[in-house]
């Protein structure tokens, strides 16, 4: 196998998807089963090749990065710039592989679980079409070589979202949150752009390694190092609107409206995962400020999210600002520099938050079952105050989702303990070199925290009693189509996939593939090295790892206390602390924060701007008209007065004297006589001729 | 007392019935009427002519126009009455204060 054939596999995967997204949209009426089979084959085609793919490249070019790039327009050469041309292209390194595999078997078991899940739906071919399209953004953003192209898929992952989400279009709640999630993604997007446009404008590329190379050559943007920061974080600022970081990140859990194994594709696995994929990609660009920006956001927006998460009832929305909360993490991996673990903690998260949404869904699904046999249309099914003690009647679901509870929570032998360890090592290590012993602090917080609320799901939902006994009888586990991606899931979250040293993950096969690059920066501004890092994170993770495991242990022990054993009452520590618990479950007022600010800034302005169209605009319109109306009315009124008037007055005149002289006209003979008679005689005296 | 005749007399008898030829057609309402004062400004005119001939340069030349507007007057008396018959017969009246057709 060669490298010309591995670039044609993964065009391949990147386009299986779109040919399944047009055959679904344009004939997915009349395919059968609406064309879900298609769809999911097509996504199952793509997991074998991105699985070849993987396993050439780890083990045929494990160093190599192959590429493939051409010339999309050449502007041949430009005055001021010289050759100026735009090549797009695409890359496939370690990561790009692995995220390969991680896009498409996410995708298949979503589009498998959703065969039974959506079964039914009013538009269950557009669904799938949709999958399939987002699919291929997300291929196309992991795979791309350039700024370019990213922006392109960035912003095709940004519209599939949005069609997905509101997928239940007729729901007002989930149009506004498909609305809200486009718009507040559009708002990081703007930096993102503003951040491309200043690399275009500094090195007429778009091309990663060209850029990188340049930099690492001396050519600073605008020959300064801020403005190289600025770059930095201005990228990452995409990063904020698609990972749902610190401040935008209100647009994920009202992105839960949409059908819930998209919000394990999209919310919980791949399309957040962006975001930090972003990160990963520019990290060679990134000076030691940004790098400390990103970390504070990151943890931010850990520490935020994970309170949040505690006090919601949604079943799903605690999950999501779980998934805030872990992508919390992985930013602030990445921005501490522990580069590995923060890219191995967002493949670890993908496959049990994935495993978790569709965990959620099949427990939905049953909970709506069993309501709708019951003819019960107000019980809300993802509340998770009407659960309880679903264990006996959905041990598959049970089980499954017991397993990735306690990947998330990080307890030892899942893939979970592995990546956050790491991360919780690195932000420990961060902390040592350079005094920021906040971010280490927030790290392990949000760790105990995590704990706490994953075993509050699982209590409230599985364990105990369920609340309606009637109900209880209805509950079913869900098909097969359901239950496979699930147990899938669940095997991926165990240690062994990704190394075998059940306590470290350092020796195993990701973090030989997955190596912190280069920085590119110059040594002024650039972050503790990679072997400087790795000398302090050595020394720390022994305490890390007692560390972390004592807050974890601590959390799932203060959640059976309170949950399960019932020793401390939840309702009376809410009613202990009323402006904490509100504070919490109207998660921190943001969604009213920005509705008083940006909303009603963006509205008011709006107003202003309908005030100015409709007064001004309108006003020198409707002035136009009425001034035109005006000087018609005037020179109407002229026409019908002066010249009308001078035109009937003529004929007036002829008119009079018509009628005047017709009196003359009698008809009678002497009359006429007398006349002549008075004339001839008036000529007489005239000319004086008698 | 012996009256000197002379031209102011025929004249003066002239001017009289020439009045009153006038007065007739003007006031008449008969047509034949209006007719008979044509008759009389034309003797009238006669008159003057012979006197004028007698008295005047005219001589026998007032005389000859005097014959000449007989005749004419026999001939106009013949045309006037054709006319007046035809008014008769389209309007049954001879009244010329209704026949007013020409009015408008």
């Amino acid at each position: 196998m060669n490298q010309e054939l591995i670039l044609q596999l993964s065009a391949a995967v990147l386009f299986l998807p779109l040919a399944s997204f047009l055959l679904i949209i344009f004939f997915g009426k009349r395919l059968p089963r609406q064309g879900d089979a298609i769809g999911t084959s097509m996504l199952g085609l793509a997991l074998l090749a991105s699985v070849v793919i993987l396993l050439a490249k780890l083990l045929l070019f494990h160093d190599e990065v192959l590429d493939f790039t051409f010339t999309w327009v050449d502007f041949k050469s430009v005055a001021g710039i010289g050759p100026l041309k735009i090549d797009l292209g695409i890359m496939i390194d370690n990561i790009t592989a692995i995220m390969l595999v991680v896009v498409t078997l996410i995708s298949f078991l979503v589009h498998l679980f959703s065969t039974a899940y959506m079964s039914g739906d009013v538009r269950y071919s557009r669904y799938f079409a949709y999958l399939g399209f987002f699919s291929f953004s997300m291929l196309g953003i992991v795979l791309t070589n350039n700024f370019f192209l990213m922006y392109v898929f960035w912003e095709l992952v940004g519209i599939s979202s949005y069609l997905l989400i509101g997928h239940w279009y007729e729901k007002k709640s989930a149009a506004d949150a498909s609305k809200k999630a486009f718009i507040v993604n559009r708002v990081g997007d703007v930096g993102m752009f503003i951040g491309i446009n200043i690399l275009w404008a500094n090195y007429h590329t778009f091309t990663f390694e060209k850029i990188f190379a340049a930099i690492a050559g001396g050519q600073i943007p605008y020959d300064s190092n801020p403005w190289l920061t600025a770059a930095g974080i201005l990228i990452f600022c995409g990063a904020i609107g698609k990972s749902a970081q610190f401040p935008l990140h209100v647009w994920l859990p009202d992105a839960m409206e949409g059908p819930t194994p998209v919000s394990a594709l999209i919310h919980a696995a791949t399309m957040v995962a962006a975001g930090v994929y972003l990160v990963a990609r520019t990290f060679p660009m990134m000076t030691a400020d940004a790098l400390v920006f990103i970390a504070y956001v990151g943890a931010i927006t850990a520490f935020i999210s994970a309170t949040i998460a505690i006090a919601q009832n949604d079943i799903k929305k605690v999950l999501a600002y779980s998934t805030i909360s872990q992508l919390g993490y992985m930013v602030l991996g990445l921005g501490v520099g522990a580069y590995t673990a923060g890219f191995f903690h967002l493949v670890t998260h993908a496959a049990f938050k994935a495993g978790l949404f569709l965990g959620s869904g099949s427990v939905i699904h049953a909970m709506h079952n069993a309501l709708h046999h019951q003819g019960d249309h107000h019980t809300d099914a993802q509340d998770l105050r009407n659960m309880g003690g679903l264990r006996k009647k959905m041990p598959v679901t049970f089980w499954a989702f017991l397993v990735y509870t306690l990947a998330i929570c990080g307890v030892p032998l899942t893939s979970g303990f592995l990546s956050k360890d790491e991360i919780l090592a690195g932000s420990l290590a961060f902390g040592k070199l350079t005094g920021q012993t906040l971010i280490p602090v927030i790290g392990f917080l949000v760790a105990g925290l995590t704990a706490f609320y994953m075993f509050r799901i699982v209590i409230l939902a599985f364990l105990g009693d369920h609340k309606d006994p009637a109900r209880f009888e209805h509950l079913h586990e869900s098909p097969k189509a359901m239950t496979i991606p699930l147990v899938v899931l669940a095997c991926l979250s165990f240690f062994a996939f990704y190394s075998f040293n059940p306590f470290g993950a350092s020796s195993g096969w990701f973090f030989h593939a997955v190596e912190r690059p280069m920085t590119a920066v110059p040594n002024a501004v650039a972050a503790a090295s990679a072997e400087e890092f790795e000398g302090v994170l050595h020394e720390s993770h022994v305490t890390a790892m007692m560390l972390s495991l004592s807050v974890a242990g601590l959390g799932i022990l203060l959640a059976y206390v309170t949950y399960y054993w019932k020793k401390i009452s939840a309702e009376k520590v809410a009613k202990a602390l009323p402006p904490v618990h509100a504070f919490l479950l109207n998660k921190w007022y943001f969604d009213e924060l920005y509705g008083a600010t940006a909303v009603a800034g963006t509205v008011g302005f709006s107003r202003v701007l309908a005030w100015f169209d409709s007064k001004i605009i309108d006003g020198i319109v409707n002035g136009a008209g009425s001034a035109t109306r005006l000087v018609s009315f005037a020179s109407g009124k002229f026409d019908s007065i002066v010249v009308d008037g001078a035109v009937n007055l003529v004929a007036y005149l002829a008119g009079f004297f018509g009628l005047l002289f017709r009196k003359i006209q009698t008809g009678k003979v002497q009359t006429y006589i007398a006349f002549v008679l008075v004339g001839v005689m008036v000529f007489f005296f005239i000319y004086r001729i008698v | 007392m012996t009256i000197h005749l002379s031209l102011v007399h025929f004249l003066f008898v002239s001017a009289v019935l020439f009045s009153l030829g006038v007065y007739a057609v003007l006031t008449r309402r008969n047509a034949i009427m209006v007719l008979m004062g044509i008759e009389l400004i034309l003797n009238s005119a006669n008159i003057n002519f012979i006197a004028f001939g007698h008295y005047g340069a005219l001589s026998i030349d007032g005389q000859m126009a005097a014959i000449f507007v007989i005749i004419l007057a026999a001939c106009e008396a013949a045309v006037a009455l054709a006319i007046v018959l035809n008014i008769f017969q389209q309007f049954n009246t001879v009244n010329v204060d209704d026949v007013d057709a020409l009015r408008d």
